[in-house]
């Protein structure tokens, strides 16, 4: 599904990605471990196309096509998804709109009908149980006033809503208490399936507990210094990141 | 300036035409023909514009409104711009009040609607107290030209304690043969004590054609009234407009302005209020959407007299292209006026490189025990919330959309009728999408 080829990246000419290479099947889960500036964000950022980030060299195939050659918005609906680690406040728009006006963009891409509000509200009515928020968090403010646990739960409904191929989750773990965290990932694992596939960026092992990866990496100075199965994480939160780096 | 002697010319000979016409609307007319002689058009040199240059509107000769008949139309044509169709409507069709396109039979109980002729006729004494009291024809060059040329407008009187939630539209109408045109049409607002009403005053055109439109609305809020007026300037591209609202509110009453402004080529905004009874209040809300060259200039006055007085004031506004803004808010405290309690903002987003905000709060205050605040600030749309919209799918046009509706929502959420706010969102929607002109 997606060949990652020797990824280089900077923001504002800093390098901050120096030569990824990964490769991620339908079906699979991967978890992108790391200290903090290792540049686990910025891979996250680079594949769904944030503007602040420049590729400077390598490549991206995504089912065959030059990822970065996309637009964000056409990655979106080629099936990328990017949950925030900051999930942003839009104050005026409810999150209903929001959420519809994605899901009809991505429909329209395909040249499906749009889908009107009621017809919508009833879909979304199954996808608020997946991750417990109440249909009233629906017609308030996208993100606004929102708690992190809400915020981060939102992500995870906009997720369940438009059933991405690839979904990237961002530190989606960081700032949950244990209750949060087990809610964000079964929704995660509900959504789960033979030809989708997820990358879980994470800096704790905490939430490998309840989404399980097949493989694990971890990143050290924009670059995978050590690749493993589910057992590397735990030996990550055992003895912490020193010995890896040392090792690499 | 041949333009202006010209106009001179034509304000004497309106004057002298008016020697036999009902006496409120002759003085009118002689004193702004007086006024006009000595005060003229206003110069970039004057403090309260110094960002808008009006030698365009003074350089190009006109025919008054007065002079041409009163015109035709297919009412279905109408059907854009009367949010539903349902609300009392007053029509004036090229600067020309129009019986046939208005709609006054379902009136509220205890409004009166009636243009400036029939009110001369039927109630002098109600036109004797109001016209040109709360905006005389000497206030400045503007409003003296618009006296010099009194003749078309409405008076809206509501009765004591006659509460209306249905709006009035006043809808001003321009279409080919407007153009060249000027219009001077001045309204008469009063709400009588405890009453409450509404009244929307719109212009809109059907060509874009070049005109000018000159609007004085005077407004009487007395004791415990309170008064809504939605003001909707969508005027051609091409045209020209200056529009005063002049109030001056009793005790415990509440005066409500917002001011929608997309349309003109060069627009001119004037809102002022005199709160002049203890215990009132004002809420002066506005939007203002500009694109290529436009040039939109908002100003407000705020005179706080009375003691135990509020204020409220946020304007936002959109600029995109080479468009340019400009927001002058001034807040008066009076020695007398204790208590007041004043807050104004200002926001602008601009949507180019080239697009202007000139913005100016302005506090002056003459009393020690007040609370007044003012800020004002300019920026751009976030791209990290663009990217977030994209990143769900969401295209880059319709994401800028639903950005800059969102900037502008919370305005537009304080109109209260619920068809005129689902209007003015739409259109907010659509502004900078080519969907529609203005």
């Amino acid at each position: 599904m997606l060949q990652i080829n020797d990824l280089h990246a900077a923001i504002d000419g800093k390098p901050i990605l120096k030569g990824i290479t990964l490769t991620v099947n339908a079906g699979e889960v991967h978890a992108v471990m790391g200290p903090n500036g290792s540049g686990k964000s910025t891979l996250a950022q680079v594949l769904a196309g944030h503007p602040a980030y420049e590729v400077t060299g390598g490549s991206v195939t995504y089912n065959g096509v030059d990822l970065l050659e996309m637009a964000p918005e056409v990655r979106a609906q080629s099936g990328v998804f990017l949950a925030f680690q900051y999930p942003i406040e839009i104050p005026g728009v409810t999150n209903a709109y929001f959420l519809r006006a994605a899901y009809n963009e991505i429909r329209k891409s395909k040249g499906l009908e749009e889908v009107d509000p009621m017809e919508f509200l009833d879909m979304v009515e199954e996808k608020l149980k997946l991750v417990d928020m109440d249909v009233s968090m629906m017609s308030r403010s996208v993100n606004v006033g929102f708690s992190g646990g809400e915020k981060k739960r939102n992500e995870i409904l906009q997720m369940a809503v438009l059933q991405p191929m690839l979904a990237i989750l961002d530190e989606t773990d960081s700032g949950l208490d244990i209750d949060a965290l087990r809610i964000v990932a079964s929704g995660v694992n509900a959504l789960k399936r033979p030809d989708n596939a997820t990358i879980v960026v994470t800096h704790y092992q905490r939430l490998l507990d309840y989404i399980v990866p097949d493989h694990v990496h971890v990143l050290a100075g924009g670059r995978i210094v050590k690749s493993g199965d589910k057992s590397l994480a735990l030996e990550l939160e055992a003895r912490g990141y020193d010995w890896v780096l040392e090792a690499a | 300036m041949t333009a202006t002697a010209t106009l001179q010319e034509q304000a004497n000979a309106f004057a002298a035409i008016a020697a036999g016409a009902p006496a409120p609307l002759a003085a009118l007319r002689a004193a702004g023909a007086t006024a006009f002689a000595q005060l003229g058009f206003p110069s970039t040199r004057d403090e309260d514009w110094r960002y808008t240059s009006v030698s365009s509107i003074a350089s190009t000769p006109f025919t008054a409104a007065l002079d041409g008949a009163v015109g035709a139309l297919d009412a279905a044509q109408l059907t854009p711009y009367t949010f539903g169709g349902s609300l009392p409507l007053v029509v004036f069709l090229n600067g020309r009040f129009a019986p046939a396109l208005s709609e006054l039979d379902t009136l509220p109980d205890g409004v009166r609607v009636m243009p400036l002729a029939v009110a001369a006729e039927h109630a002098p004494d109600l036109l004797a107290r109001h016209l040109g009291v709360r905006a005389p024809a000497d206030r400045d060059g503007f409003t003296a030209l618009n006296a010099a040329f009194a003749g078309e407008g409405v008076v809206i009187h509501v009765a004591k304690e006659m509460v209306s939630e249905v709006p009035v539209h006043i809808l001003h109408v321009m279409d080919a043969n407007g153009a060249g045109v000027m219009s001077h049409p001045r309204h008469v607002l009063v709400a009588e004590r405890h009453a409450k009403a509404s009244v929307i005053e719109s212009y809109v055109s059907l060509a874009d054609v070049s005109y000018f439109t000159n609007a004085v609305v005077e407004v009487s809020v007395e004791d415990g009234a309170t008064l809504q007026l939605l003001r909707v300037q969508r005027e051609s591209p091409a045209a020209f407009h200056v529009g005063t609202v002049e109030a001056r509110q009793g005790r415990d009453s509440h005066f409500v302005t917002f001011t929608f402004q997309t349309g003109a080529a060069l627009s001119r905004s004037n809102v002022f209020t005199v709160l002049a009874g203890e215990g009132c209040g004002t809420t002066l809300n506005g939007l203002y959407m500009l694109d290529h060259e436009q040039h939109g200039d908002h100003q407000t006055r705020v005179e706080h007299v009375a003691p135990n007085c509020f204020s409220r004031e946020a304007y936002k506004g959109l600029l995109d292209d080479a468009s340019h803004g400009v927001f002058n808010g001034k807040v008066f405290v009076h020695p007398e006026a204790q208590k007041t309690d004043g807050k104004q903002t200002n926001n602008t987003l601009l949507l180019s490189d080239k697009a202007q905000i000139d913005t100016k709060p302005q506090l002056e205050i003459f009393a020690d025990d007040v609370k007044c605040t003012h800020g004002a600030t300019v920026g751009r749309i976030d791209e990290t919330s663009l990217f977030y919209l994209k990143s769900r799918g969401v295209g880059r046009l319709l994401a800028r959309q639903l950005l800059m509706y969102a900037f502008a929502a919370d305005v537009l959420e304080t109109i209260e009728n619920e068809a005129v706010k689902e209007a003015l969102e739409q259109l907010t929607m659509v502004r900078f999408t080519g969907a529609t002109h203005h």
